[in-house]
C-alpha cells in the first residue's frame, strides 16, 4: 500500500466515521436523558432527507431553506413520536417502550414507503459540493470537509446545552430520576419533547449530510445507519456524546481499514460492525468513555 | 372471558376474508354458461400471477417491469375468448419474500401461469416453488442460467449472463483494448456473481493471461459507500473496470469513482438500465458502457413497433428493455396458451417448451432445451446524462 493509498483511505475512513458519530450523537442523547433506545432515529433520518428533496423539488425551495424546513420538520416529528409512542407507557417497563420504538420505526418506514413510493429517489446536490479537492494526490469531496466539522460544531453545542444551561440541567436531572425532578419543579413533559427534538434535528443534520455523501433515497435508508449509529453509540458508552462521537470514528474508520486490507472478507462489512458490538458488550459493555451508573430503582 | 370474545372475533373475522377470497371461484359456475363454440375452459377467466419487486433496493426494476405487462394487458386482455386476469404480487427486492410470493400465486391465486421477475435471486427462489406445483413461469429480465437449469417449469424471454458476459468480455478487448481489468461485484447478488464469472472466463481466454482480471472487489446489496474498494482499485491502475450490479449500489460506485480520479471506463450489465441510474449518478455515469436486451431506437420486430407506439402514446417516453422483456413475457404466455388451445398449467408448460421464432417486442424468441431465449444483445452507453444506442451483437 503506498502512502498515497494510505492517506486516502485515511481519509475516506474519516469521512464515513464523522457521519457516523453525527448521527449517533443524536441517539446517544435521547438514551442519556430516558434510558430508551429510540429504534425510530433512523427513520427520523430517513424522512430529513425525503423533505429536503420534496422541498427542492416539488416546492422549488432553495436548497439552504429546504434544508432548515428539513431540520424543523423532522425536529417535530420526533416530538411526535414521543407523544405518540413513548409518552403513554413512560410508566411501563422498559421492555414495553423499546417494543413501541420498533413498532414506531416499521410504521414510518412503511409509511414513507406507501408515501414516497419504493423507487429510489435522488437527493438533490448542489453543483458546490460536487467539487473535488487535491490533496498532495489525495482526492477529497468537500462534503468530507464539512462532515467531520459540523460533527465538531454539533457535539460542542450539545454538550454546551447539557451542561451549561438551565434546559440542560434539567436534563441531567430528569435522567436521574423522574419523579425527584418533578417534584423538584421541573416540567419532565417539556423536558422530554427538548431532547427528542433537539436528537431529532441532529438526525435531519445526519440526513442531509449523507445526501450529499450518498445522493440514493430509499425508505429503507435509514435502517443501516441507525443500526451502525447505534452501534458506535454503544462503542462509545451508549449516553455518552462524546463516546457516541469517538465510537462513531472508531466504526467507520475500522470498516474502511478491513475493507482496504483484507478486500476479499468485503462481503462481510455489517458483520465486522456487529462483530465489534457483541465484542464490545461482552468485554465492556459500558462502552469506551461510559461510567457504571447503578441502575435505577 | 374478555379474552375468549377477542379470539372468538379474531375467529369470524379471519373466516369471512377467507370465504371472500374464495368466494369468485365457488360462484363461477351458477353464472351466465360460456358460448357454445369456445372451448370448454376450467374457469371463467385467465390468471396470470406476476411477482416482482415493487419495494426495496430494486423497486424500480419492478416498476418498469409491470408497466411493460400493464401495457400488454391493455392491448391483448383476452385469451380463447376468456378474461385474463393480472394479480401483482410485490417480492419486496428479497429471497425470502419472492418465494412466499410465488407460494401466494401459486397456491391461494390458483394462477395458470407466473411471469417475473427482475432480479435472478428473485426468481432462483420462486423456482422449486412453481416447479412444485406445476405452473409454468415465464422469466422476464433474470439471465443467470440457474434459473432454468434443471427447472422444466421456468422459463425467460431473455438470453442468459453467459452469452451477455462473452459481447461484454469481447467488447473490453476489441474495442476497448483493454489488457488488464478489474472486476467490482456486488456479491449479494447471484446475477451479478454469475455474469462476473461469465465475464471473467472469457476475458481470460481472450488475452490468454490469467492474471488479465487483477482483481475481483466486492460489495453488499444497499452498500452506499465503496471508496476503501475504489482506492484500492485506483492504486492498480487498470484499464477497464467490469461492475456488473444493480443500477443504484452501481450509479453511487461510478460517482464515488470519479470523485476519486479513477478514469478507467466503467462496463456493465442489463441491471443498470433505470431513470434512477441517471438521476443518481448525474455527470458521473457519462460513458459508462453496458449490454441490454432492447433499444426503442433500433425496433427488432413487428411487434416492437407496436410496443414501442403504444408505449410513448401512454407515457410520453421511451421504454426500457425490461418494460419489453415483461411485455414478451406476457404476450409469449397468451401464444402459448392458444397453441396449446388450453388453460391448464401443464398443457401450457409443454407449448411453451416447443417456442419457436415467435416475434417478441423485445426481439425473436426461440426457446431452447434448458428454456432460454437465443437472441441478440444490445451495448448501449451514457450519453449526456441520456442512454444512447451503440451497436446489437447477435450470438454465434
Amino acid at each position: 500500500m503506498s502512502i498515497n493509498t494510505f492517506f486516502q483511505h485515511l481519509s475516506n475512513g474519516l469521512a464515513l466515521g464523522s457521519l457516523y458519530a453525527l448521527i449517533a450523537i443524536g441517539y446517544t442523547m435521547v438514551y442519556g436523558i430516558l434510558r430508551l433506545i429510540n429504534f425510530a432515529h433512523g427513520e427520523i433520518f430517513m424522512i430529513s432527507t425525503y423533505v429536503v428533496f420534496y422541498g427542492v423539488s416539488m416546492f422549488y425551495l432553495p436548497w439552504w431553506v429546504s434544508i432548515l424546513v428539513a431540520i424543523l420538520i423532522t425536529g417535530l416529528l420526533g416530538i411526535i413520536v414521543e407523544r405518540a409512542a413513548y409518552r403513554p407507557l413512560r410508566n411501563s417497563p422498559r421492555i414495553s417502550v423499546m417494543i413501541s420504538a420498533i413498532g414506531a420505526s416499521y410504521l414510518i418506514q412503511n409509511l414513507a414507503i406507501v408515501i414516497f413510493g419504493g423507487r429510489p429517489k435522488s437527493f438533490p446536490i448542489p453543483d458546490y459540493f460536487n467539487t473535488v479537492i487535491q490533496v498532495q494526490g489525495v482526492s477529497v469531496p468537500i462534503v468530507n470537509f464539512f462532515i467531520p466539522v459540523i460533527t465538531l460544531v454539533a457535539l460542542v453545542v450539545l454538550i454546551y446545552i447539557v451542561e451549561k444551561t438551565k434546559t440542560g440541567m434539567a436534563m441531567r436531572a430528569v435522567s436521574r430520576d423522574y419523579e425527584t425532578a418533578r417534584l423538584m419543579g421541573i416540567s419532565v413533559d417539556n423536558i422530554v419533547s427538548i431532547t427528542f427534538g433537539l436528537g431529532s434535528m441532529m438526525a435531519a443534520i445526519g440526513g442531509v449530510m449523507w445526501g450529499l455523501k450518498y445522493p440514493n433515497l430509499i425508505p429503507l435508508i435509514g435502517t443501516m445507519p441507525g443500526l451502525k449509529a447505534f452501534i458506535a453509540a454503544v462503542i462509545g458508552g451508549i449516553g455518552n456524546i462524546k463516546g457516541a462521537v469517538l465510537g462513531g470514528f472508531l466504526l467507520g474508520m475500522t470498516e474502511i481499514m478491513i475493507i482496504a486490507s483484507l478486500p476479499d472478507v468485503t462481503g462481510y462489512r455489517d458483520a465486522f460492525a456487529f462483530i465489534l458490538l457483541i465484542g464490545i458488550l461482552i468485554y465492556k459493555p459500558s462502552g469506551l468513555l461510559g461510567q457504571d451508573i447503578g441502575e435505577k430503582v | 372471558m374478555k379474552k375468549v370474545t377477542f379470539l372468538l372475533v379474531l375467529v369470524l373475522i379471519l373466516s369471512l376474508a377467507l370465504t371472500a377470497c374464495s368466494a369468485p371461484a365457488a360462484e363461477a359456475p351458477a353464472g351466465e354458461e360460456p358460448a357454445a363454440e369456445e372451448p370448454a375452459a376450467e374457469t371463467e377467466e385467465v390468471v396470470f400471477g406476476v411477482f416482482e419487486p415493487l419495494t426495496g433496493a430494486y423497486a424500480a426494476g419492478g416498476a418498469m417491469e409491470l408497466e411493460g405487462i400493464e401495457l400488454a394487458q391493455e392491448l391483448y386482455p383476452e385469451v380463447l375468448g376468456m378474461p385474463i386476469r393480472v394479480v401483482v404480487v410485490d417480492n419486496k427486492s428479497d429471497k425470502v419474500e419472492s418465494a412466499n410470493a410465488a407460494t401466494k400465486l401459486v397456491d391461494q391465486e390458483k394462477v395458470n401461469v407466473v411471469l417475473g421477475s427482475w432480479g435472478s435471486s428473485f426468481s432462483m427462489a420462486a423456482g422449486p416453488i412453481v416447479e412444485e406445483a406445476g405452473v409454468p413461469a415465464i422469466g422476464t429480465s433474470c439471465t443467470n442460467p440457474l434459473v432454468t437449469l434443471g427447472n422444466d417449469y421456468y422459463f425467460r424471454v431473455t438470453f442468459i449472463d453467459s452469452f451477455q458476459g462473452v459481447v461484454m468480455a469481447n467488447y473490453a478487448y476489441d474495442v476497448l483494448g483493454a489488457e488488464k481489468v478489474v472486476i467490482v461485484q456486488d456479491i449479494s447478488n447471484d446475477y451479478a456473481v454469475g455474469l462476473a464469472k461469465f465475464f471473467k472466463d472469457e476475458f481470460v481466454r481472450l488475452t490468454g493471461d490469467e492474471e488479465s482480471i487483477m482483481s475481483i472487489a466486492n460489495y453488499n446489496t444497499g452498500d452506499q459507500d465503496f471508496s476503501a474498494q475504489l482506492t484500492n482499485i485506483k492504486a492498480m491502475n487498470p484499464d477497464a473496470i467490469f461492475a456488473p450490479g444493480g443500477y443504484s449500489e452501481t450509479a453511487m460506485l461510478v460517482k464515488q469513482a470519479k470523485e476519486l480520479g479513477l478514469e478507467a471506463p466503467f462496463l456493465g450489465g442489463d441491471a443498470w438500465e433505470a431513470a434512477e441510474f441517471l438521476e443518481i449518478g448525474g455527470d458521473a455515469v457519462n460513458g459508462v458502457v453496458f449490454s441490454t436486451f432492447f433499444d426503442a431506437a433500433a425496433p427488432l420486430t413487428p411487434e416492437s413497433e407496436i410496443f414501442i407506439n403504444a408505449y410513448r402514446e401512454k407515457y410520453g417516453e421511451d421504454p426500457a428493455s425490461v418494460t419489453a422483456l415483461a411485455y414478451d413475457a406476457y404476450i409469449l404466455a397468451i401464444d402459448a396458451i392458444e397453441r396449446a388451445g388450453s388453460t391448464d398449467p401443464e398443457a401450457i408448460r409443454d407449448a411453451l417448451a416447443e417456442t419457436v421464432g415467435f416475434d417478441g417486442a423485445a426481439g425473436v424468441v426461440t426457446l431452447d432445451a434448458n428454456g432460454d431465449a437465443i437472441k441478440n444483445a444490445v451495448i448501449k452507453t451514457v450519453e449526456n446524462g441520456e442512454f444512447t444506442y451503440l451497436t446489437t451483437i447477435s450470438p454465434k
